[in-house]
């Protein structure tokens, strides 16, 4: 096999090469085109759909394309968040590759200025019964407790899902959300001829060669455990003094650009720092810190070596910037140097990035920064809808499933995501209002070297595939719904999201078109929620054996409270009240737990989203939470997956007291088990006043039952006494079936 | 008394120094970091030794921070008799540095722990407890791997016949030794335990309870 498609690139890619060059590439040259066009790094099949996703907003700083995006919150104070997938290397080895996730997501944080504070984990699992679902299951949640508990920034919220569609290939997504001074926000720009690039942290190895070209780039089959080698193995010690150190050099403002090093390790950071800046630069490998003998430059300049960071400093700060490198025990090189551009015959000015062996020594590499990291091919490719959407569409979901035992159905939802939480550590820097567990996260909008003005963030990771498989359009849109509501429900206005698209693979039709109805979701709920999508990444390839997973998009909501002065109320019943349901229940399963993952029915529309009714119910629900004490309400949850029956156990669990549902309430198992959305349960000792509040917003609201008792008691359809919900939670616990 | 201040010793890995220094400081106490590599302390009246990884807890939790140059002006300090107090990793460096006895290790169902517990006064008589009683309550959040108290029998017995047991679960999370949450030398001044009194110290967060730890030891400066 020629060498250029044996590091993964097409032979139309190779011609384009050519004709940038005017000459035939090099190894090095070459290996350094594979890993920036990788569908990892240049996002060469969805770059023409991401551009219909709304990324503007009066509060967006920086949107797409950067590290991270951020958002003003106002008072001086700015977020940050981004979101990434680590699916392929957790697969292959999960805890490493769950791990380094943690500690990649860290660097596009603290690379923008801002003092991480917050993790958050959506993870997507083949059922645990399967020993290796277990492996890989257990050894990511530790994964991301070794490193996110040791490098100091606390994992406070996620979700898991275990769903067939995730056998073998395991969906890691993690965000994380950092905070700054408005004034300290950087760009990874390397401007000013002469400057110095200093690469800072770890020496490189050759773990994670061709990791997002070999690794990221396919799907798997029976033999991708050879592809151990090609994930990156962290050291989150290392990352914690990386972080104190590059905040304490942009406190000093002696850096004039920073520049993680992920996927594609210093071709990335040196190509995309000079074509942000439209300069060139000159690396020297010789000055590169490696940790084997005998490296080839490819490898140097390809490795994916974690905790890495490339500064541009000018030579008048060189000493400081090595002062304090020192003080914090990390290594510091002068790596290389800025350039000025080239002015070509045609007039264009262009940077080019060369390669030396050793400053002054022989050229082993050149080429124009920006044809590495901007100029990958796009591609329009082929869509079409799966052959049996019409079909499937025409049927309606669980008309034929067996409906004779509800009760057993929704104890095998029940599941205690504690024996995960319990493993992070989400309390540190004391801003963790609403912890795990919630609908939604609440933090104090606080962190080391940002004192606490009094503002408030929410957060939530939600994905849904089973809806996103129904209808990927109408999915997504539930999805970017649901989010936003639980961020409300922590009385947080949504104020951006940023998304994680996890597809097959791309050169399936079906994906294609999954993908692109998936964006158009969420672009339809973003533009009427007026929510911005400040981020994202796209995850492809996630196959096995030639199956595609079901189309996940997964978002993080972030929503800003501006005076948090109190604690919202929790999903818990603690006191008797009566239960008031917001929204109307569809009579339709589609998409549903229910329907689709307990009875294998992937038929019928999803229920309707009317998103001009949702924005006045966030509105209503953040009105309502604040105004609590007022409303006498002492518990709200949304309804989602699994509908009212798994909403009602979630508050009993999360409390003390049952529910006595009214007659006829919720009459048959399409009640219990629908997902349709826009609903919330809202527990309240004035239900006619959070009737009259609700209605008044042009939404419906009745009471459907009154919480009290010890029992789950839904007349002629379910009777279970909060002792059986806890026995089978503890039944269900992975911890039972072995780990 | 307000001229005082707790110097805070930060080593590299450590995390949880700005929490415990914002609740000194909103309790009106001064503060003061001390970085792992000075040997001066300063004019500080007690130290405290926060949470986190101190030198990336290799090897063992505290078995590298035993040998950090500001080990040896601890030690000096805890020998003069002022109030020492090490949370979490703090507590770990303390009992690896021979300045409490037993150990800790991996909790016995070896997975981390983060949640909150609680937990019984069981020596009033320290400079982190001076101020509650023998028997009261306290729910304080715990965050460790390492947790799991431990110590050779004749080591156990004088713990408890010299009451150097200070604070004990009362739902033992980690397989420690006669659910020994906290203990302190025999002279008093120097505490050590796993739970996190800083991260019970705001009712935004759900508890108070923290803030009588720390209004102990600023009693006893």
């Amino acid at each position: 096999m020629s060498l250029h498609r044996s590091l993964g690139l097409t032979d139309s890619e190779y011609e384009m090469i050519v004709g940038i060059l005017g000459r035939s590439p090099n190894h090095l040259e070459l290996a350094m085109y594979s890993v920036m066009w990788s569908e990892h790094c240049s996002y060469k099949s969805s770059r023409v759909h991401l551009g219909r996703l709304p990324s503007k907003g009066e509060n967006v700083l920086v949107g797409p394309g950067e590290n991270a995006g951020v958002i003003d919150i106002g008072d001086g104070i700015a977020v940050a968040i981004r979101m990434e997938s680590h699916n392929h290397p957790s697969a292959i080895e999960p805890y490493q590759g769950a791990a380094t996730g943690v500690g990649g997501i860290l660097r596009d944080i603290f690379t923008m200025g801002a003092r991480p504070i917050a993790l958050f984990d959506s993870l997507r699992m083949g059922p645990f019964e399967d020993a290796k679902n277990r492996w890989i299951f257990s050894g990511v949640v530790s994964g991301i407790s070794g490193y996110g508990n040791a490098v100091g920034v606390p994992t406070v919220g996620g979700e898991i899902v275990f769903d067939k569609s995730f056998s073998s290939n395991p969906l890691v997504n993690v965000a994380a959300i950092g905070i700054l001074p408005k004034d300290r926000l950087v760009l990874a720009k390397a401007s000013g001829v002469g400057n110095l690039a200093v690469l800072l942290g770890s020496s490189t190895g050759r773990d994670g060669i061709g990791g997002v070209s070999v690794l990221a780039s396919s799907g798997f089959d029976d033999s991708s455990a050879e592809k151990r080698p090609s994930v990156q193995v962290g050291d989150p010690y290392e990352e914690k003094r990386l972080i104190e150190a590059c905040l304490e050099l942009l406190d000093m403002k002696v850096v004039v650009g920073i520049q993680d090093l992920g996927g594609a390790g210093i071709s990335c950071a040196t190509s995309e720092t000079a074509a942000n800046a439209g300069m060139g630069m000159d690396v020297y490998i010789s000055e590169i810190p490696v940790r084997e003998a005998d490296m080839e430059p490819f490898e140097i300049m390809t490795s994916e070596s974690q905790e890495r960071m490339l500064a541009i400093v000018s030579p008048a700060s060189l000493e400081q910037v090595l002062a304090v490198a020192k003080k914090w025990e990390i290594s510091a090189s002068v790596v290389g140097v800025v350039t000025d551009p080239v002015v070509l015959p045609s007039g264009k000015s262009v940077g080019i990035l060369r390669v030396y062996d050793k400053p002054n020594g022989e050229l082993l590499a050149e080429v124009p920064a920006a044809s590495l990291a901007d100029e990958a091919p796009k591609y329009r490719r082929e869509m079409s809808e799966p052959p049996d959407l019409q079909a499937r569409r025409s049927l309606e979901a669980g008309f034929q499933a067996d409906k004779s035992n509800l009760e057993n159905d929704l104890k095998s939802m029940l599941f205690d995501p504690s024996w995960i939480f319990s493993q992070y550590d989400h309390q540190l820097f004391l801003n963790t209002v609403v912890k795990p567990g919630q609908d939604a996260t609440l933090l104090k909008a606080a962190g080391p070297g940002v004192g606490y003005t009094g503002k408030g963030i929410g957060a939530s990771a939600d994905g849904n595939s089973r809806w996103c498989a129904v209808d990927p359009k109408g999915g997504a849109a539930m999805v970017v719904a649901e989010s936003a509501l639980n961020v409300a429900l922590v009385g947080a206005e949504p104020a951006c999201l940023v998304d994680c698209l996890n597809f097959g693979n791309p050169e399936h039709p079906v994906v294609m078109w999954q993908l692109s109805e998936a964006i158009d979701g969420i672009a339809l709920a973003c533009q009427a929620l007026g929510i911005p999508v400040v981020g994202g990444n796209v995850s492809f390839y996630n196959e096995v054996n030639g199956a595609d997973i079901d189309p996940a998009p997964v978002v993080t909501t972030l929503g800003v409270v501006q005076t948090l002065i109190r604690r919202p109320p929790g999903i818990g019943f603690v006191k008797p009240a009566s239960l008031v349901l917001v929204g109307n229940t569809q009579r339709n399963l589609a998409g549903s737990r229910w329907a689709y993952q307990l009875k294998n029915d992937n038929s019928g529309s999803l229920p309707k989203l009317d998103l001009e009714a949702h924005r006045s119910l966030l509105r209503a629900m953040v009105n309502l939470v604040w105004n609590s004490e007022e409303y006498v309400v002492s518990a709200l949850h949304d309804v989602s997956d699994g509908g009212l029956a798994l909403a009602l156990v979630e508050m009993i669990l999360a409390g003390e007291l049952g529910v006595e549902i009214s007659k006829g309430a919720i009459s048959d198992h399409v009640d219990l088990f629908s997902e349709s959305p826009s609903r919330v349960l809202v527990a309240t000792g004035k239900p006619e006043a959070v009737v009259g509040h609700v209605s008044g917003q042009g939404l419906s609201a009745r009471v459907i039952g009154e919480v009290t008792g010890s029992r789950l008691y839904i007349p002629g359809l379910v009777n279970l006494s909060i002792d059986e919900l806890r026995k089978t939670v503890k039944e269900n616990a992975i911890t039972r079936v072995g780990s | 008394m307000t001229t005082k201040s707790i110097g805070i010793i930060v080593f590299p890995g450590s995390n949880c120094e700005y929490d415990v220094a914002s609740v000194l400081e909103a309790m009106g106490t001064k503060t003061r970091f001390i970085w792992h590599g000075q040997g001066d302390l300063g004019d500080v009246s007690g130290l405290i030794l926060p949470g986190g990884f101190a030198h990336g807890d290799y090897l063992r939790p505290g078995a590298i921070a035993r040998f950090s140059p500001v080990m040896s002006s601890v030690r000096e300090f805890a020998k003069s008799g002022r109030s020492v107090l090490g949370i979490c990793n703090g507590f770990q460096v303390l009992t690896e540095a021979g300045l409490l006895p037993g150990a800790l290790q991996k909790n016995a169902h070896l997975k981390f722990l983060c949640k909150e517990v609680e937990l019984e006064v069981a020596s009033a008589k320290s400079s982190a407890t001076s101020l509650t009683e023998i028997g009261q309550r306290l729910r304080l959040p715990i965050n460790h791997f390492e947790g799991n108290y431990t110590c050779d029998p004749g080591t156990l017995g004088e713990l408890e016949s010299n009451n150097q047991v200070v604070l004990r679960y009362v739902d033992n999370p980690n397989g420690s030794m006669n659910s020994i949450a906290g203990v302190c030398s025999i002279e008093r001044n120097v505490v050590g335990m796993m739970p996190h009194p800083e991260r019970a110290c705001d009712d935004l967060l759900g508890s108070v309870d923290g803030l009588q730890i720390f209004k102990s030891f600023i009693s006893n400066l």
